[in-house]
């Protein structure tokens, strides 16, 4: 009997440590580009100066977004910087996603999201192994693992870099977790996102954006980005830093008086994604 | 009854395995190449094994030593400790030094294996070198005559006072470079060129505002010029990731963008301090306007061994020291 035991526990544990096989409900392989029916003014032009309305953002994200300079991205080693996952899939993108299989099982092990947009490739770990250390890297992309949830693909991302939660300097900490569903419906692909950032954030940002699956695959020429870095200016000094000091932005109230909006909308926070912001606003 | 023996069993079998090779408290982290990262969460070891032997920067507490040398028998049982190289003074990072180098040995020869050592002079295997720069030997002996602020076991056996050092081992060059005045006067950032990896001690921490000990030497300056060296050191693979790997004294294995974001952070904060120093304001003027707020959800503390009001005095009074740096 104690034999029988410590027999049924060692194959207890044998089991557990074996990659659980994920059943996907939908096959969301195939080539996709990105729709731009949401959000277009800041996807494609992208978001003016000092615009934080209805990001759910702290006093930290807004001083450090008051101090951005759009000059830095002239900085060298700023200017090849990838878009982190949490905003590089709404970008203007083209997106193949494509499944890795073991060789023995034809279980699913990963599933590989390449994206036009710099030129990334995401791997979404389907196989249930655990996300690394705290002490890890961080990666533009992070680490993903995911699970159906009945037609439902839900994505888990941690260890992503520091960027930004909007194009125009509000900043994204390294602490972010993304949460990602896809679900597919014909041939299109609703995709929601659902950042939390304990550092810059007071609530989840949610956002929700549609891609259209291609009949044909892309050309490998629509997956390329390289990029350079290279001197833009001259006499940049070494270890330069373009900022504003507190007080010293002059663009910050330019969205307010172009839209006639009140500062207090502009300036963002969680209440202002709600619609009861606009009762005090009157 | 016996199903919840079993789940029970193989929940602590499962909870053992997943320990196995790893010092309670402890975590190990392959870097690149040849180099691994040693973490008790509070400061890093970098830990470079090889066919000459094992090659350690820093050593972490007094109190962490002996455990830091079972991981190091864990990870390579067979190979001596050879050296251990310290980026700075700190306790958190030298503190271990003793026993870590008592753990190892030394090749040495003639009359000089009579020089190296405690247990040379009594015909015993020399312990494992300790290098850094003659400025960490001058922080833990007290050679002005008061109380040495480390035991004579901890202290620097090999030091240099020049601008960098080369060591060549486990079949890579080294590079030791002082910064001077960074987080203390006794900074050394140290290159491993065929692993690419650098280890940064204080002068970058990715848990904390950077530490600056101006009572030993430290200066703002000094930090933003050794996070500069760093940055100009490294070399990404591709859209300014991967490719050189930079170990944090305090924190996690980072790359050179991490650095960069850093970099702006203390530059920025800089500048800050001494825009409101320009302008008459007073230390407790400038606290009071948060020059950190940005980044204090990140970096910040109101507690511990380090605080955000630390580190906004340590950058005042680095400005306004009459030396200039």
């Amino acid at each position: 009997m104690r034999r029988a035991l410590l027999t049924a526990s060692v194959v207890c544990v044998a089991l557990a440590g074996l990659p659980r096989p994920a059943a996907a409900q939908f096959d969301i392989t195939g080539s996709y580009n990105a729709i731009f029916h949401e959000d277009q003014p800041e996807r494609i032009p992208g978001p003016s100066l000092g615009d934080y309305l209805g990001l759910p953002i702290n006093d930290s994200a807004r001083a450090f977004a008051e101090a951005w300079d759009a000059s830095r991205l002239t900085v060298p080693e700023h200017q090849c910087r990838a878009h982190s996952s949490p905003y590089i899939m709404r970008g203007p993108l083209n997106m193949r996603i494509w499944d890795e299989r073991d060789a023995e099982t034809e279980q699913v092990v990963a599933i590989h999201v390449d994206i036009s947009n710099f030129q990334q490739r995401r791997t979404v770990w389907m196989d249930g192994r655990p996300h690394p250390s705290r002490f890890a890297e961080h990666t533009w992309m992070g680490f993903s693992t995911g699970v159906w949830e009945g037609d439902t693909l839900v994505v888990t991302t941690t260890h992503i870099k520091q960027m930004w939660h909007r194009r125009n300097g509000l900043p994204q900490s390294d602490q972010v977790t993304l949460t990602e569903r896809f679900s597919l419906h014909g041939s299109v692909l609703t995709y929601v996102t659902i950042t939390e950032d304990p550092a810059y954030l007071t609530e989840p940002l949610v956002k929700s954006t549609n891609m259209l699956r291609n009949q044909r695959p892309l050309p490998p020429q629509q997956l390329l980005y390289p990029c350079t870095a290279v001197v833009e200016i001259a006499d940049q000094p070494r270890g330069a830093v373009p900022h504003y000091l507190p007080g010293q932005n002059p663009f910050l109230k330019e969205f307010a008086a172009a839209h006639r909006l009140p500062e207090t909308a502009t300036r963002g926070g969680a209440a202002t994604m709600y619609p009861e912001f606009r009762a005090t606003l009157k | 009854m016996a199903l919840r023996v079993l789940v029970t069993m193989a929940a602590v079998a499962g909870a053992v395995t997943l320990v196995v090779g790893q010092t309670a408290g402890f975590e190990t982290l392959p870097v690149h190449g040849q180099v691994s990262m040693v973490t008790n969460g509070r400061s890093n070891v970098l830990l470079q094994s090889g066919p000459q032997g094992v090659l350690l920067v820093d050593a972490l507490s007094e109190t962490d030593g002996a455990r830091l040398v079972d991981v190091v028998r864990s990870r390579a049982a067979s190979k001596p400790i050879r050296y251990v190289v310290n980026t700075h003074a700190d306790p958190d990072f030298t503190g271990g030094n003793a026993a870590v180098a008592a753990a190892g040995s030394q090749l040495v020869a003639g009359n000089f294996a009579g020089q190296v050592g405690q247990r040379a002079v009594d015909g015993a295997v020399p312990q494992a070198f300790v290098v850094a720069h003659e400025n960490v030997l001058k922080a833990m002996s007290a050679p002005t005559g008061g109380r040495p602020a480390a035991p004579f076991g901890a202290w620097p056996t090999d030091t240099f006072f020049q601008g960098e050092r080369t060591m060549y081992f486990n079949g890579e060059g080294i590079f030791l470079i002082h910064v001077p005045h960074a987080s203390t006067d006794g900074d050394v950032l140290v290159f491993f060129r065929s692993s690419d990896v650098i280890a940064a001690g204080d002068i970058y921490n990715t848990l904390e505002y950077p530490r600056i000990d101006v009572a030993r030497g430290g200066h703002v300056n000094g930090v933003i010029e050794g996070l500069n060296r760093l940055i100009d050191l490294a070399i990404p693979e591709q859209f300014t990731e991967g490719g050189t790997r930079i170990v944090p004294g305090r924190g996690r294995i980072s790359d050179e963008f991490d650095v960069v974001e850093y970099r702006d952070m203390v530059t920025i904060v800089r500048d800050r301090v001494q825009a409101m120093i320009a302008k008459g304001q007073t230390l407790e003027q400038i606290k009071g306007a948060r020059p950190t707020l940005d980044w204090d959800p990140r970096y910040g503390s109101t507690s511990g061994p380090w605080t955000t009001a630390q580190f906004v005095e340590a950058v005042y009074r680095s400005l306004t020291a009459k030396e200039g740096r």
